[in-house]
């Protein structure tokens, strides 16, 4: 009986591993650079200023507390002398000034929080910190849009490249692919103030930033969780002891 | 016991049968001993349901049903549950496991429902235990269905309005059904409110009565076992059946060793993937509801999507109605067929350990189908793909509406006298 059953299991199982086979690419696939995101604190506080330097005039990351930076190894008096622009004390949530119908009249779309960006952003491409990862690397000059700007993985989007003194200025060489998507192929026409290597370490850090934004308790999470399997990896063995003890007079 | 305890608990059972309801459901309540793997589903059932409850009570305390935007612009409702995530403390682990427990809910339970294909555990006299079981389920769909709006992201938003545009295909009083639900013209904070308030109060009273008159059934009547024989047809002089255990402690100490094995995965998944690859939290509900902006693909959790599969998998008007009407009605037949098994298996045995090839292969091909089904419903519909699940939905239903024929036809091998223990 027991080997009937597993076979049932058996075949079962081998229809749903070939079920994607069913699956075909739906719409565009959008090639993402893997992220290396960090979270080593001296990377993580260099996103943060990155972020408060060229983010945050536009974007809030309004679930986010300025002291929760002090998770990130900043002191408080570092928080309130560097970072702390757009609020009066370290409780504040890291909102902005810019009203949204103001940024919805300039940029098109009101720029987004940023919060969860990186939570938001992940898809069957990968993690959004691949995506964010990607996108911040391949803007282009493009004169036919209003801010002179456009983006490989988001086009035509309506945010500018707000990190351009840092990585210069790239243009678009469009080509054809063979089944006749479009193929962009970007060259650095302007070196900005870093070099290519320097601003990828740069955007990987404000990536990793926004990754620690988007889940602050994320380490803390795992750290807890491997006591928690350890934990119940015990009380199995002591359960299944208590179990088998009980139940050795039933025949 | 000391006299003293004794005399209280005599006070007590003068005025309430407490000694006789520990007896009647756990001491003296007589299961076969030969439980296996899948009868641990039922317990784990209960305990999510426990798991659930409470981290919602505490969910209520801080969640807010408002999809007014706040200063920064993003809606009440969305800012409120990354404020637990953050800003209430141990927060996040209890909204992870309520959102991972959401996604539990529906693996244990479908685990139990295959456990009841396996060995009949629908057939006399235990129909009613299975109705219950096809109502909680029911019930558990609302829950959750309701549930997924609160955190007012964008697949909350718009699977709510996909799923509730769905009612207006009904003829003549669609529309204002549809109406009724939202509470508006368009998913609007109406509908979080009357959704929030039928997720914490409503639905939970009824899947609350609704397990007790399933357990209630279930111990008057007795368990099933994987031989599908009958403990009480074999009783020793004192009345008890041969191959029954109490309850408590043998299936205590038992079920508790389930448990643990259960809460193993069940935490890692809570404390190392709480987004389960994007199917217990989509990354689109990342993004804060957005009424302007249609996502370009919209799939509902996975546990509704075999049933979403075949609701999309009805394309031909029929009798001057819709396609989106007669998918409405598949839709709601495929749940609600369940509750006609008893009636529908006419199988000379109950368990699958005696049943015949016929049997066995329908049950295959069935399950085959509902995770193809489940598979596609996650998926963008192209047209191979509709014909895919337009087949698998014919077997669907051809597993229940073809089993008073099938089950009868088949070539059973006899029941043992008693059931099999090693």
């Amino acid at each position: 009986m027991k080997s009937g059953l597993m076979s049932f299991i058996k075949r079962a199982a081998a229809i749903v591993l070939f079920a994607p086979a069913l699956a075909m690419a739906a719409g565009a696939v959008v090639h993402l650079d893997k992220a290396p995101v960090s979270t080593d604190q001296a990377a993580l506080q260099h996103g943060a200023k990155l972020f408060v330097n060229y983010c945050l005039n536009c974007h809030g990351a309004s679930y986010v507390r300025y002291n929760r930076l002090q998770e990130i190894g900043l002191t408080e008096q570092a928080i309130r002398d560097n970072l702390l622009f757009t609020a009066e004390k370290t409780g504040d949530l890291m909102k902005i000034a810019m009203q949204r119908e103001d940024g919805k009249a300039w940029f098109g779309a009101a720029p987004p929080d940023l919060s969860v960006i990186a939570r938001s952003r992940a898809s069957e491409f990968g993690s959004g910190a691949d995506w964010l990862y990607t996108y911040l690397r391949q803007f282009y000059r493009d004169p036919a849009r209003p801010t002179g700007w456009n983006n490989v993985v988001f086009e035509n989007v309506g945010m500018p490249h707000v990190l351009y003194e840092l990585q210069g200025e790239q243009v678009a060489h469009v080509t054809q692919n063979a089944d006749g998507s479009k193929h962009v192929e970007l060259k650095l026409a302007k070196p900005g103030k870093l070099s290519v290597a320097e601003y990828d370490k740069s955007v990987a850090d404000l990536v990793s930033f926004l990754v620690w934004a988007g889940e602050p308790m994320a380490e803390k999470r795992k750290s807890i969780g491997t006591w928690v399997l350890i934990f119940l990896a015990g009380l199995f063995v002591l359960s299944y002891v208590l179990k088998k003890n009980y139940w050795k007079d039933i025949h | 016991m000391t006299t003293k305890s004794q005399a209280v608990l005599n006070w007590i059972d003068e005025r309430f049968p407490l000694t006789s309801s520990i007896k009647g459901h756990l001491t003296e309540y007589y299961a076969p001993k030969n439980f296996n793997f899948w009868y641990f589903f039922g317990s784990l059932a209960l305990m999510v349901l426990v798991i659930q409850i409470v981290t919602g009570i505490f969910l209520v305390m801080h969640y807010k049903p408002d999809a007014s935007l706040n200063a920064a612009g993003v809606p009440v409702a969305f800012a409120s549950v990354e404020y637990i995530m953050r800003d209430v403390p141990g927060g996040w682990i209890i909204r992870y496991l309520h959102s991972t427990g959401a996604s539990a809910f529906f693996i244990v339970v479908y685990l139990h429902m295959f456990r009841g294909l396996l060995y009949g555990s629908y057939r006399k006299p235990r129909e009613l235990i299975w109705i219950f079981g096809t109502l909680i389920f029911l019930a558990l769909m609302a829950e959750a269905f309701m549930g997924y709006l609160l955190p007012w992201g964008q697949m909350s938003y718009w699977g709510a309005q996909v799923i509730v545009n769905l009612f207006s295909a009904i003829p003549v009083i669609g529309p204002d059904l549809s109406l009724v639900i939202r509470g508006d013209y368009v998913v609007s904070d109406a509908t979080l409110n009357r959704f929030f308030s039928f997720h914490v109060i409503a639905v939970p009273l009824v899947l609350i009565g609704l397990v007790a008159a399933h357990i209630v059934a279930l111990h008057e009547v007795g368990s099933n076992n994987p031989d599908g024989v009958e403990i009480k047809k074999k009783k020793d002089s004192s009345g008890k059946p041969l191959d029954g255990i109490p309850f408590h402690p043998y299936y205590t100490v038992k079920d508790i060793v389930g448990v643990v094995a259960f809460l193993f995965f069940f935490s890692a998944v809570v404390f190392f993937a709480p987004e389960g690859g994007g199917y217990f939290l989509e990354f689109n509900n990342f993004i804060p509801a957005d009424p302007l902006k249609t996502p370009p693909h919209i799939a509902p959790v996975w546990y509704f999507t075999p049933f979403y599969s075949i609701l999309r998998a009805v394309t031909y008007p029929l009798f001057g109605l819709d396609a989106k009407f007669w998918g409405v009605v598949a839709m709601g037949a495929s749940v609600v067929i369940i509750a006609f098994l008893p009636w529908l298996d006419r199988s000379p045995v109950k368990s699958i350990r005696y049943k015949g090839p016929v049997f066995k292969t329908a049950l295959v091909v069935f399950v085959i189908c509902f995770f193809i089904l489940g598979y596609l419903g996650v998926l963008p519909p192209t047209p191979g793909r509709t014909l895919v699940s337009q087949i698998c939905s014919v077997l669907y239903f051809a597993f229940f509406l073809l089993m008073p024929w099938y089950s009868q036809l088949d070539k059973c091998k006899p029941e043992p006298e008693r059931v099999n223990f090693k």
